[in-house]
């Protein structure tokens, strides 16, 4: 999976959840997901879940509250992905 | 009436009922006699007694027309309901949807807006079975907006930026007659200017299981779906249930009329009470001195004598408390059979809907009112024989009508009624 394969798939799965459509089309590894694209912060888990869910892998809690942006989401989804 | 700060009018209405979405779907379907009543395969694959339930049609399409995907993700069919039928009445009442930002509060409006259950379909999909799995985390961040009980008084709160009191209600199959009479109380107190009021009760195998099992559900028309709900009849052997949601917008008059509201009717009296689950009353039935108690005092709060009354939409399930419910209007109002005002039942059409009945069915009260019909009974054609001294009152075919004076009311599981008095807006 490459960098560019995983950030496509995030941003699929933020998507419905983005209350800033705007943002979401001009999104980049920079992306904030809670203050720049406007996801409610409660939904983070289920945001957690469907990574899980669509890359096979298990986030635990510390790792999850690293992921600030769309570009943290990538890497721990890379790296866990490599394990 | 005097002691009563602010008269209160009706604005707005929204409906979700099975038998149709919207005040001109569902018009024409209660004047057409229209069953919303269907099979529902699941029902008999579980092997429930009643195989048969009104839901609501709302495709995906009509529910994404409304909601956000990410709303979506977090409503249960209960909150899709409240909502649709929230914003469909806010609209009604001449608003615009509001927007995302802080000065669209309105700060002017609440919402009383009850469940019978609540998100039960959520505890058995989503709760439940991941709890029993030890996988609590896989539950996500929804459950519990979908589960409390708050949960469609909530979502509305949200949707429409109010800045009034935002609650739920619960009083079993009274909550949504409930939620009106106590925005109606809080208005004419002057404690608001406008309060969206009404009920919502979602869809669900879970939610109705339990009524199965208490053997009350209707399980002798599985086959025969549109004839399954059947208030008044001789061979009704329980009701159906129901689903949806019925809101409408209760305001002062004054704050109608400075705005130049279309107003629908006027509320002119209401009263709650219990029969205390003793004599003839129990968890389940109704103590009919609680019932009388509860028109008459309604009656009083309007001012009124019982022969102004000229119609009724009654509870009227489909059970063996129908002919009781009908001879209590007989002794509450002071009138022979020959006398009692035309009376009719909303259930035979959509079933009965818990804690959304008294929402939807004041919406089918208002309408009847405010465009001049009663619309039939479906299903009665045989009329049960405790009925026959009043078959000329029971009303059996939609027939036009002026009203002026109309009376809805509910009674709930844990002996409780609720009675509200509308009078059309004639020289308003």
């Amino acid at each position: 999976m490459t960098q560019s394969e995983a950030f496509d798939k995030v941003v699929s799965i933020i998507g419905p959840f983005a209350k800033n459509a705007d943002a979401l089309k001009a999104a980049t590894r920079e992306t904030k997901i809670l203050t720049d694209l406007g996801v409610n912060s409660a939904r983070l888990v289920d945001i957690i879940l469907a990574f899980e869910d669509e890359f096979n892998i298990a986030i635990d809690d510390d790792t999850a509250d690293k992921i600030r942006t769309l570009g943290d989401a990538v890497d721990q989804i890379i790296a866990l992905a490599k394990k | 009436m005097s002691d009563h700060k602010h008269r209160v009018v009706v604005t707005g209405m929204g409906v979700v009922a099975p038998n149709g979405h919207g005040l001109p779907a569902f018009e024409a379907a209660l004047r057409a006699g229209t069953s919303g009543i269907r099979f529902y395969q699941k029902l008999q694959d579980l092997k429930f007694g009643c195989q048969v339930g009104g839901i609501p049609q709302i495709t995906d399409e009509v529910k994404k027309s409304y909601f956000t995907d990410d709303l979506l993700m977090a409503m249960n069919s209960s909150m899709i309901y409240a909502g649709i039928a929230a914003l469909d009445c806010w609209k009604d009442a001449g608003f615009t949807r509001p927007g995302d930002s802080e000065d669209e509060i309105d700060w002017d409006t609440g919402a009383i807006i009850g469940t019978g259950i609540g998100g039960a379909d959520t505890l058995g999909e989503l709760v439940v079975p991941n709890v029993n799995a030890g996988s609590v985390r896989r539950i996500g961040s929804t459950s519990v907006e979908q589960t409390m009980a708050s949960g469609v008084s909530a979502r509305v709160g949200g949707l429409l930026a109010l800045g009034g009191q935002v609650y739920s209600n619960s009083s079993a199959c009274t909550t949504g007659t409930e939620a009106v009479i106590n925005a109606y109380y809080t208005i004419r107190e002057g404690r608001s200017k406008r309060v969206l009021a009404g009920g919502s009760e979602g869809h669900s195998h879970y939610i109705w299981a339990g009524f199965d099992a208490m053997r009350v559900l209707g399980r002798g028309f599985n086959d025969q779906p549109e004839k399954a709900s059947r208030p008044l009849s001789a061979s009704t052997g329980g009701f159906i249930p129901g689903s949806g949601a019925g809101v409408l917008m209760l305001e002062s008059l004054e704050s109608a009329k400075a705005r130049g509201a279309r107003i629908y009717c006027e509320i002119i009296g209401a009263n709650v009470n219990s029969g205390g689950q003793r004599g003839k009353g129990s968890m389940t039935a109704p103590n009919p001195v609680g019932v009388r108690r509860c028109i008459q005092a309604a009656l009083a709060d309007a001012g009124i004598p019982g022969s102004a009354i000229e119609a009724v939409n009654g509870h009227l399930t489909g059970t063996m408390a129908d002919p009781y419910e009908v001879e209590n209007w007989k002794v509450a109002l002071g009138v022979e059979p020959s006398g009692l005002p035309f009376i009719n039942a909303t259930k035979g059409m959509i079933g009965h809907a818990l804690g959304a009945a008294g929402g939807i069915e004041c919406v089918a009260t208002v309408l009847q009112l405010s465009r001049g019909f009663l619309h039939g009974s479906v299903n009665c054609e045989d009329l049960h024989p405790s009925l026959e001294p009043y078959a000329e009152r029971i009303v059996r075919r939609t027939v036009d009508k002026k009203l002026g004076i109309m009376a809805k009311a509910s009674f709930g599981f844990g002996d409780v009624n609720g009675c509200v008095l509308f009078k059309n807006a004639n020289g308003l």
